[in-house]
C-alpha cells in the first residue's frame, strides 16, 4: 500500500500499548510493534493528540519506550478461502497445529503464520473476459471437501470492475492470480482464490436479509419443541458454572442440522477444546457420512491466551460465518462464552480509563453486543439462493445472577433465551434448560397451541408442586396431584433427555413428533384413579415405559413392542 | 554497566515511580534502600515514568534509595537441587540454605498450544476415599477446594501432599499463617515426603507483592519438571489471598474495579495461572489442587465465582469432610471407567441413597413417622459418613469399594441398592 505510517512506543499498560505516529493512521489499523527480532500485533483503538492507544495482542513483556512500529493501513483482517474448513484457528486465525509444529509446546508470541494451507484447488470459471462484476460476485468454484466452495469478487472492492482475464478450468494454487479486473480509471487488480476481508465489517454481498421461519433442528427436545431456534435466528444461553453450557453447545456442535459449524471457543478451559479436537475426527455425520471435521471450523482463544485476541477471535468466526453464508449455505456459529470477551472489551476500557458503566463493563458493551448478533440472518443472495448464519451464544454471569450487564444486553438482542438453571443442574435434570424462565420467540416444529397447552400443564404442575411443599400430600387434592404428576411426567420424559445414551442423545424431528404426540395425550387425558398412591404408581409404570422405548433406536427389534406397550399402558386408565 | 537511578519521584502504596529510559516492561530491578537489597518489576511505562512494584513492600523506600534495572524479567533458578528446598515469594531461600542461581528460567512463560494437549487420563490416587472413589482426581486437572476459614483444608492438602502417587510436589503458600507453614513443614519433613517438596512461601506477615509471585514461581518449575518427564502435584493455598494482593495492587494502581473491588483481569490472572494444568504428549504432567476460602461461605463472592469457571469443578470442604454434594470432578469419567467395574455403579448407587437419608432426616427432624426404610437409611447414612466421609479414613481406592459394599450389605437387601444384578453376584459379601 501507498502510505504506511510509523512510530514509537511512548507508554505501557497491561496490554495496552500508546504509540508517537509520523504521518497518519487508520482507526481500527493494525500495526507491528518491534521488540528485538519478534513483531508484535496490535490495532489501534483510540486516536488523541497524535498518540495512538494499541490493543496488542499478545504478552507485553519486554517492550520498551521507543521501540519502533510499523503500521500496515489494513484494519484487522481476515483470510478467507478454500481450505478453511477443518481447521484450528487461533483468536487471530493462526492455524494452531502448524504453530505447534512450528514451536512446539508453547504459543510463542510473535509467530503469525499464513492462515490458508498451501494447497492447489480444482477452479472452475463461471464468468469470462469482459464480464463486469462487483465486489460479492462471483467468479467460480472449486470443490471443498462436500461443498461447492464459490470464490468472490473481494466483498471490499468499491465500484464496477471488468474481468480482462480468467484462468481456464484448472489446477491452481490458492494464492495464485486467477483473475485480473480493471476499472474505468485504468487501475488493475490481480485476483486469487484467497480474499482478505476486515473482521469487523459484515459482509453485505446479497440481495436483501428476510424473515428467520424455518426451524434449525439441534436434536435436543426442549429446544426444538419448546424453545426453537430457527435458521439465521440469534440465541444465547446463560448459566453458572457447572449448569452444563459447554456441553450443550458441544452436543449441539455434533447434532446441529446445517451446513457449516463453527466453534469459536472465547477464553474458555482449553481442555474442552482438546476435547473437540479428539473427537470429531473420529464421529461421523448421520447425514453426509462423512467425518464431523470436514464441516467444523474451530476458533479457540482459551482463557489463559493474550486477552485482547478473545475480542479478534468471535468476530473473525463471524466472519467465516458470513462467508460461507455467501455460498448459500446455513451455518452455526457457537461462541463459548460471550461473557469473557465482554471482560476482554471491559479490561481495555480500563486501560483506556473510560467513565466505566455497570460493573465496570464499558457504554458502548450494549451496541457491541447488539452489532455483533445482528450480523447472523437469513438472506436472499444475488441468484436466488438462500443461506443463513445462525449465532447461539453462551453467557457466563458473575454469580450465577442474570440481572448483570452481559445478560441483560444480549437479551436485548437475541430471539431465543435457554436459560440454565443451578437448581436443575443439582438435580442432575439435563439439558438444565429452564423450561419456565426460558423463551423462544421462533417458530419451532410442533403446533403452537399444542405447545402451549402443554406448557400450561407443566406450570401449573409445578404451581401445584410448590403449593405442596407448604401443605404437604395430605392438602393436595386428588385433581392437582394428577396435574402435579403430568407436569413431573412431562419433565422426566421429554424436557430432560439422556446425553450420554446413544439413542436419546439426539431425536430426530420425527420422532420429537411422535413423542410428542404422546406425550400431548397423557397431558390432555383425563384418568380414573382411586387415590394418590394410585396416581403415583400409574405415572412412575407410564414413566419408566416411555423412558424405555426413549432409549429404543427405531431399528431395534424390540422397538415397535415398546411403543405399542406405551400406548396401551397410557390409555389402560383413561376415562372414556 | 547498568545505569542507576536514584531518584524516585512518587511512592503509592507498593508502587513507586523513577524517570527512566530503555526500561523494558516487566523487567526487574534491583532497589537499595536503608533495609538492604530488595527487587521490583516494572509494570507499566508511561513516557519515560517507570511504575515498580517493590516485591519488599515499599515501607521505609526513601525518595533519594537507588534503583538498578537489571535488564531481565523475573526469572527463578530450576534444577534438582530444588527439592526439598523451601523458597520465599522472591524465589530466595527460606530454609538457611544456599541461595540458587544457576539455570534461570522465566516465570509466567507463554501458554500451551491447545493443539498440543492430550486428553487426560491417568487417575491420581490419594487414598482418600471422598476423592478416589467418588470425584477422582485426574492427572492434569486444575481443581480447587472451595472451604472457609477454620476448616482443615491445610491438614487436607498435607495428606494429599503426603500419599498422592505423583513424582514431584510443588506447595505454593500464599498469606499462610506462620503455623501452618510450620505445621506443612513439620508433616511432610516427618513423613520423608520433603525430599521430593518445592516449597514457595508467602507468609501472612510477608509483603503482599510476594504474595502474587508465589502461583507464576511454583507454576513456573512445575512446568519444568513436567517436560522432564515428571507427574507434578502443585498445591497452592490459598488463592483467594492471591486474588486479595492483585486487588490492592491494581487499586494502588487506579485501576477501575470492576466487581466487590476486585480488577476487571481477575479472570484472565486465574486462568493463565490455572491453564498451566496440562499433560503434555509424550511427557510429564501438571495437576493443580487449590484451596480458595469463600469468604462469608460465599460461592458467587467473585474469587470462587471466577475460579468455578475456570476450573474442572471442584471439591467443598464443609464440617470437616469433602461434601459429597456440589463436589464435581469434570474429569472423572475419563478415568473411573478403568478402575474396576464396579467403581461408577456403585458410586452413583452410595449417592443416591446417601441423597435419600438426607430426605429421611429431614422427615425426622420435622417430626414424621419413620418407615422401615427410613430407619435403614439412616444406618446407612451413619455408616457412610463414619466410614467413607470422614477425612481420617485412609485406604486405597479398591479397599474403599470393598468397605462400599460391606456398608450397603450391613444396611440393606440386594434388591434395594438399585445395582446391576451382576455387579451383586459378584461383589455382594457373602456373609455377614
Amino acid at each position: 500500500m501507498a502510505s504506511v505510517s510509523k512510530g514509537h512506543v511512548t507508554g505501557v499498560n497491561g496490554n495496552m500499548v500508546n504509540v508517537r505516529f509520523e504521518s497518519q493512521v487508520i482507526k481500527n489499523e493494525v500495526g507491528y510493534i518491534h521488540v528485538g527480532d519478534t513483531r508484535l500485533k496490535g490495532e489501534i483503538i483510540r486516536i488523541t493528540d497524535g498518540i495512538a492507544s494499541l490493543q496488542v495482542y499478545e504478552m507485553t513483556g519486554g517492550i520498551a519506550v521507543g521501540d519502533e512500529v510499523e503500521f500496515t493501513g489494513e484494519m484487522l483482517s481476515a483470510e478467507l478461502g478454500p481450505g478453511l474448513l477443518t481447521q484450528v484457528y487461533d483468536g487471530l486465525q493462526n492455524p494452531l497445529p502448524d504453530l505447534a509444529e512450528k514451536c512446539g509446546f508453547f504459543l510463542e508470541r510473535g509467530v503469525y503464520l499464513p492462515p490458508l494451507p498451501d494447497k492447489d484447488w480444482e477452479f472452475t470459471p463461471s464468468r469470462k473476459a469482459g464480464d463486469r462484476v462487483i465486489a460479492g460476485d462471483i467468479l467460480g468454484s472449486v470443490p471443498e471437501g462436500m461443498f461447492t466452495h464459490q470464490i468472490f469478487v473481494p466483498f471490499t472492492l468499491q465500484g464496477e470492475w471488468t474481468i480482462k482475464s480468467i484462468k481456464e478450468k484448472g489446477t491452481y494454487n490458492v494464492h495464485a492470480t486467477i483473475a485480473v479486473i480493471g476499472n474505468r480509471e485504468g487501475e488493475e487488480r490481480e485476483l486469487s482464490m484467497a480474499i482478505t476481508q476486515p473482521v469487523k465489517m459484515a459482509i453485505k454481498a446479497y440481495d436483501e436479509r428476510i424473515r428467520p421461519d424455518e426451524p434449525m433442528v439441534t436434536k435436543v427436545r426442549i429446544i426444538d419443541t419448546f424453545l426453537p431456534v430457527a435458521k439465521g435466528g440469534t440465541y444465547c444461553i446463560p448459566g453458572p458454572f457447572g449448569a452444563g453450557k459447554t456441553v450443550l453447545q458441544h452436543l449441539t456442535s455434533r447434532n446441529a442440522e446445517v451446513d457449516i459449524v463453527i466453534i469459536a471457543a472465547c477464553g474458555e478451559r482449553a481442555g474442552e477444546v482438546v476435547e473437540v479436537l479428539k473427537e470429531f475426527p473420529e464421529l461421523i455425520d448421520p447425514k453426509t457420512g462423512r467425518s464431523l471435521m470436514e464441516r467444523t471450523i474451530i476458533i479457540c482463544n482459551t482463557s489463559s491466551m493474550p486477552v485482547a485476541a478473545r475480542e479478534a477471535s468471535v468476530y473473525t468466526a463471524v466472519t467465516m460465518a458470513e462467508y460461507y453464508r455467501n455460498m448459500g449455505l446455513d451455518v452455526l456459529l457457537l461462541a463459548d462464552s460471550t461473557s469473557r470477551w465482554a471482560q476482554a472489551m471491559r479490561e481495555m476500557s480500563g486501560r483506556l480509563e473510560e467513565i466505566p458503566g455497570d460493573e465496570a463493563f464499558p457504554a458502548y458493551l450494549e451496541s457491541r453486543i447488539a452489532e455483533f448478533y445482528e450480523r447472523a440472518g437469513k438472506v436472499r443472495l444475488r441468484d436466488g439462493r438462500i443461506g443463513s448464519v445462525t449465532i447461539g451464544g453462551t453467557v457466563s454471569p458473575a454469580g450465577g445472577n442474570f440481572e448483570e450487564p452481559v445478560t441483560q444486553a444480549t437479551l436485548k438482542v437475541v430471539g431465543a433465551f435457554h436459560g440454565l438453571s443451578r437448581e436443575r443442574s443439582d438435580a442432575r435434570k439435563y439439558p438444565a434448560i429452564d423450561p419456565l424462565d426460558s423463551w423462544s420467540k421462533y417458530t419451532g416444529i410442533i403446533d403452537k397451541d399444542e405447545v402451549e397447552t402443554a406448557y400450561s400443564y407443566l406450570r401449573r404442575g409445578n404451581e401445584v408442586g410448590q403449593m405442596m411443599k407448604v401443605v404437604g400430600e395430605e392438602g393436595t387434592s386428588l385433581d392437582d396431584y394428577v396435574l402435579y404428576q403430568k407436569g413431573e411426567f412431562m419433565d422426566a420424559v421429554y424436557l430432560q433427555q439422556n446425553s450420554f445414551d446413544p439413542v436419546d442423545d439426539a431425536v430426530t424431528p420425527e420422532r420429537q413428533k411422535l413423542a410428542f404426540s404422546i406425550l400431548y395425550d397423557v397431558l390432555t387425558a383425563s384418568y380414573s384413579l382411586e387415590d394418590k398412591k394410585d396416581a403415583r404408581t400409574f405415572f412412575n409404570e407410564l414413566r419408566q415405559r416411555f423412558l424405555d422405548w426413549n432409549g429404543t433406536a427405531e431399528d431395534d427389534e424390540r422397538y415397535d413392542e415398546r411403543l405399542s406397550e406405551l400406548k396401551a399402558y397410557a390409555q389402560s386408565r383413561r376415562v372414556k | 554497566m547498568q545505569k542507576i537511578y536514584t531518584k524516585i519521584e512518587s511512592i503509592v502504596g507498593n508502587v513507586i515511580t523513577v524517570r527512566a529510559e530503555g526500561v523494558r516492561n516487566n523487567d526487574l530491578a534491583e532497589i537499595t534502600t536503608s533495609r538492604g537489597k530488595g527487587y521490583a518489576n516494572v509494570i507499566k511505562l508511561d513516557g519515560d515514568i517507570v511504575s515498580l512494584q517493590v516485591f519488599q513492600g515499599a515501607m521505609g523506600v526513601s525518595t533519594g534509595d537507588s534503583v538498578r534495572f537489571l535488564g531481565v524479567p523475573m526469572k527463578v533458578s530450576f534444577s534438582d537441587n530444588l527439592l526439598g528446598r523451601i523458597f520465599d515469594g522472591s524465589g530466595r531461600p527460606r530454609d538457611n540454605g544456599p541461595e540458587l542461581t544457576e539455570n534461570m528460567i522465566e516465570i509466567g512463560g507463554p501458554s500451551v498450544n491447545p493443539s498440543k494437549r492430550i486428553m487426560a487420563k491417568n487417575m491420581i490416587r490419594t487414598g482418600i476415599p471422598m476423592i478416589d472413589v467418588f470425584n477422582s482426581l485426574v492427572e492434569s486437572q486444575k481443581l480447587p477446594i472451595f472451604s472457609v476459614s477454620g476448616e482443615p483444608y491445610n491438614e487436607l492438602l498435607a495428606r494429599i501432599a503426603m500419599q498422592a502417587e505423583v513424582d514431584i510436589i510443588v506447595l505454593g503458600g500464599m498469606g499462610l499463617k506462620y503455623d501452618d507453614y510450620l505445621f506443612f513443614k513439620d508433616t511432610l519433613e516427618k513423613s520423608g515426603a520433603i525430599s521430593r517438596t518445592i516449597m514457595f512461601i508467602h507468609t501472612a506477615s510477608d509483603p503482599t507483592v510476594e504474595c502474587t509471585l508465589v502461583p507464576d514461581l511454583s507454576l513456573a518449575v512445575a512446568e519444568r519438571f513436567a517436560l522432564q518427564g515428571k507427574k507434578v502435584l502443585v498445591l497452592l493455598t490459598d488463592m483467594t489471598n492471591f486474588c486479595d494482593a492483585l486487588k490492592e495492587t491494581a487499586i494502588t494502581m487506579e485501576q477501575v474495579p470492576s466487581n466487590r473491588g476486585y480488577p476487571g483481569d481477575l479472570y484472565s490472572s486465574l486462568a493463565s495461572r490455572y491453564e498451566k494444568a496440562v499433560s503434555f504428549e509424550g511427557a510429564g504432567s501438571v495437576t493443580i489442587l487449590a484451596v480458595t476460602t469463600m469468604p462469608g461461605d460465599d460461592v458467587t463472592h467473585p474469587v470462587p465465582d471466577n475460579t468455578g469457571y475456570i476450573t474442572e469443578g471442584q471439591y467443598y470442604l464443609r464440617y470437616g469432610h469433602i461434601e459429597p454434594f456440589g463436589s464435581l470432578s469434570r474429569l472423572k469419567q475419563n478415568v473411573n471407567k478403568d478402575t474396576r467395574n464396579d467403581h461408577r455403579a456403585l458410586m452413583d448407587a452410595m449417592i443416591k441413597l446417601y441423597s435419600a437419608y438426607k430426605d429421611s432426616l429431614e422427615k425426622r427432624s420435622m417430626g414424621f413417622m419413620m418407615s422401615d426404610w427410613d430407619e435403614k437409611l439412616l444406618k446407612y447414612g451413619e455408616a457412610f459418613e463414619s466410614r467413607m466421609m470422614d477425612l481420617k479414613v485412609n485406604i486405597p481406592l479398591e479397599d474403599a469399594l470393598d468397605e462400599g459394599w460391606k456398608i450397603l450389605a450391613e444396611c440393606f437387601e440386594p434388591t434395594e441398592t438399585g445395582l446391576r444384578t451382576e455387579l451383586i453376584e459378584q461383589y455382594w459379601p457373602k456373609e455377614r
